[in-house]
């Protein structure tokens, strides 16, 4: 075995994919031969180290010198000059202007101080295509345990034990899903993970499988083992093609490995694991619609009861939880429920991963215990809201959650607390959004979201939600009339009370909560034919202030000919003719147009 | 290029190794829209026909997933992520103007057949917003004024 002095870690995770780290490998490769380095130091891509605002992001161990927004240009001065001459390239050193003192390694900045990473501890450290990194980090020790010195019942009673809930968004404890699963008689059951990860602004999932895939599968054969399964599903959306292909490699060492397959560690424990793709449709990520797309039909939900764990996957006894979930699983085996009850509150134990995005400095992935105040997720970890801009919401559990004013950002997170203030935990997407934003605006993306995607089987969710749309389509366009809220609310009351599956009973939360905390915005928009944030285009005008030195750049670049004046005059714009493009506002030196 | 002949030949290939599995219509929907680029009737057709299931049951399904289409896509298909964390940054902006420079509506493709432009859920780049992907490259921090030269790196 090569002892490596050095090891440099590129993050191949979506993001900083986008952003060109498969360039860098290649540079790196290429450079670390040049200097007959290769085999002294190692080139290991990774999965997702979480801060993607950095991207691409490249750490130097042993000394933990974190890289950030490296190009393939900055490849040949840190191998000259890192490798070669162990000094450190100090302009390419992540640094953020909220912070104090710069940053050199990971645990010094403020992203990372304040996290636990139970799920994601292994992303960004391993090379999640090589099985051997992650049995080197514990990985398949859960298992064996589990196999050679439990019952599968004392494995059920452990997960029961540590209180973990469901990552997907419900919070149902698993252990207790499990138990209901294992105690149905039947010869053949099913495990599914659901990887379809669809709430718009979540990418937790997809990091997860794209950084320790071994997790999930360990996981799900031990899910395998405790509810007496043989055979498991992994249901992953076809836009996450990184995610499926070292899912694929994964698979395939498992099984050579003997840790999938028939006999497993040579005991009498037979499980294996096959994918299933997606097609883009939001509603297949409820566990009813997700079999019944597997089945291989239009991805409709079912009425509950009969439950999965009696009857789900071919009609067939079957347990499904999310990735998130199942990431948890190996090391609550392996550390024990009380390790797992340390963190997090009472009622919600351990961590969530949240993907932190919008109007938010550091954009990225973070894991924190349950119970942290979204005040510091947003502030300390998030680094606030960028450009002096007023913090205004933010939005959590994607289209089935809220959006959360100021008032309440210092409430604890967890699955009860968020669903007290009228969101939910949802996934985890968390999007920032600032005074730009307006929220009757926001309130009727989501519901655009929801009337697309609803799969069109039940009334309350296929006409209900297409007419609360056209509701709000009406008071963003200033046609608005008094009663549509009262009307929004009724309807949002019946949807909930009469939809078939989570979609619909959860559609009308973004703008309930929106009508809760941001009432006289609606009223502004409805009453007044005004926009607060100067969002909605068909409610705003531009107008020309005294700032103006007559320089003629805005006459010039607007597209519709609305401008008029003379060099070295106040111009001014003619509304009638103003299609609102913004143009001139970005080109004006002086900011002296505004909206109004 | 592969003639209709040689796809319809890797078709019935991929059906015969998916048909005795549980479930096969999904994953043989997936490889064929692969093959043909989309799923047109008589792709359908032979798929219903191969399965002992009705052709209503086949077109239920290429309809009901977005991912799965009944159309010709162009050369190049462009889409706009138009997800949360995309559209509190400004994505419909982006969208509006490839729209106006390509005279296509979300959902068309260009009458010389080059560009598809399509408004799509969370590619997961949330780092990068707002993002759009042309083909497999993807294009981040985007703002409308970009458009023009990004549009220009596949025009020729």
């Amino acid at each position: 075995m090569i002892i490596y002095r050095s090891h440099i870690l590129v993050c191949g995770g979506t993001g900083c994919t986008s952003s060109g780290s498969s360039l860098l490998m290649d540079r790196f490769e290429q450079q670390l031969k040049l200097h007959q380095l290769d085999k002294e130091v190692s080139l290991v891509k990774t999965g997702c180290f979480g801060l993607c605002e950095a991207g691409p992001v490249v750490i130097v161990y042993p000394e933990g010198t974190f890289y950030s927004r490296v190009k393939v240009e900055d490849v040949d001065e840190i191998v000259s000059e890192h490798m070669l001459k162990g000094r450190i390239v100090r302009h390419l050193v992540y640094h953020h202007e909220t912070e104090e003192k710069e940053g050199q390694s990971l645990n010094d900045i403020e992203f990372y101080k304040h996290q636990d990473r139970i799920a994601l501890r292994n992303c960004g450290v391993i090379d999640p295509e090589k099985i051997d990194e992650y049995i080197a980090f514990d990985g398949y020790k859960a298992l064996g345990n589990a196999l050679t010195k439990m019952t599968p019942q004392e494995v059920v009673d452990v997960i029961k034990a540590s209180g973990l809930r469901g990552r997907g968004g419900g919070g149902f404890p698993t252990g207790l899903k499990w138990q209901l699963c294992k105690d149905v008689a039947g010869d053949k059951k099913y495990v599914i993970c659901n990887a379809d990860e669809g709430d718009p602004g979540a990418f937790m999932d997809r990091s997860v499988l794209e950084g320790d895939p071994h997790a999930v599968l360990e996981a799900m054969t031990i899910c395998g083992y405790a509810i007496g399964s043989d055979e498991g599903y992994i249901y992953v959306r076809a836009e996450y093609p990184i995610a499926v292909n070292r899912l694929r490699i994964a698979i395939h060492q498992a099984r050579e490995y003997g840790l999938l397959g028939k006999n497993i560690l040579g005991t009498d424990f037979s499980f294996d694991v096959h994918i299933r793709l997606g097609a883009g449709a939001f509603v297949c990520g409820e566990e009813m619609a997700l079999m019944t797309s597997i089945e291989g039909n239009r991805g409709e939900p079912k009425p509950k009861p009969p439950f999965p764990a009696t009857q789900g996957l071919f009609g067939l006894p079957t347990n499904i939880n999310n990735v998130e979930t199942y990431a948890n699983i190996p090391q609550i085996l392996i550390h024990g429920a009380d390790w797992f009850r340390s963190m997090g509150t009472k009622r919600s134990p351990g961590t969530k991963v949240f993907a932190l995005g919008g109007k938010i400095n550091n954009t990225g992935l973070v894991e924190v215990s349950m119970g942290t105040p979204l005040r510091q997720v947003i502030y300390d970890i998030g680094g606030g809201i960028p450009g002096d801009k007023q913090f205004k919401a933010v939005q959590t559990g994607g289209p089935s959650g809220g959006c959360i004013p100021e008032s309440l950002i210092d409430v604890p997170i967890e699955y009860d607390s968020l669903v007290e203030i009228g969101s939910m935990m949802g996934s985890g997407g968390m999007i920032v959004m600032d005074e730009d934003n307006c929220m009757v605006d926001i309130a009727r993306f989501f519901l655009d979201f929801t009337v697309d995607e609803s799969c069109g089987k039940c009334t309350p969710c296929r006409v209900g939600t297409k007419r609360m749309l056209e509701i709000l389509d009406r008071i963003v366009s200033g046609k608005g009339e008094e009663g549509d809220l009262e009307r929004l609310e009724a309807l949002a009351e019946s949807i909930k009370d009469t939809a078939l599956c989570g979609l619909g009973q959860t559609a009308p939360n973004p703008v309930l909560s929106t009508i809760k905390y941001f009432r006289e915005e609606y009223e502004a928009h409805i009453r007044e034919k005004r926009c607060p944030a100067h969002h909605c285009r068909e409610l705003l005008h531009l107008e020309i202030t005294d700032k103006c030195r007559g320089c003629t750049a805005c006459f010039r670049v607007c597209p519709v000919g609305a401008i008029t004046g003379t060099a070295r005059e106040k111009h001014s714009i003619d509304v009638s003719k103003c299609i609102k493009c913004n143009s001139c506002i970005e080109k004006c030196h002086f900011d002296a147009i505004i909206k109004v | 290029m592969v003639d209709n002949k040689e796809k319809f030949a890797q078709l019935r290939k991929v059906i015969a190794e998916h048909k005795d599995e549980p479930g096969p219509l999904m994953p043989i929907m997936h490889a064929a829209q692969e093959i043909f680029g989309y799923l047109p009737m008589d792709v359908q057709i032979e798929i219903a026909e191969s399965l002992g299931i009705t052709l209503s049951e086949v077109y239920g399904v290429a309809t009901f997933y977005s991912h799965f289409s009944l159309e010709p896509k162009g050369e190049h298909v462009i889409s706009v992520c138009m997800g949360t964390a995309c559209y509190v940054k400004g994505s419909q902006a982006v969208l509006d103007k490839l729209s106006d420079s390509l005279g296509i509506q979300p959902g068309g493709t260009t009458k010389d057949g080059k560009f598809t432009l399509l408004a799509t859920r969370c590619l997961g780049a949330c780092g990068l917003a707002p993002v759009l992907t042309v083909d497999e490259a993807v294009h981040g921090r985007v703002t409308p004024d970009e458009v023009p030269a990004i549009l220009s790196i596949y025009e020729d």
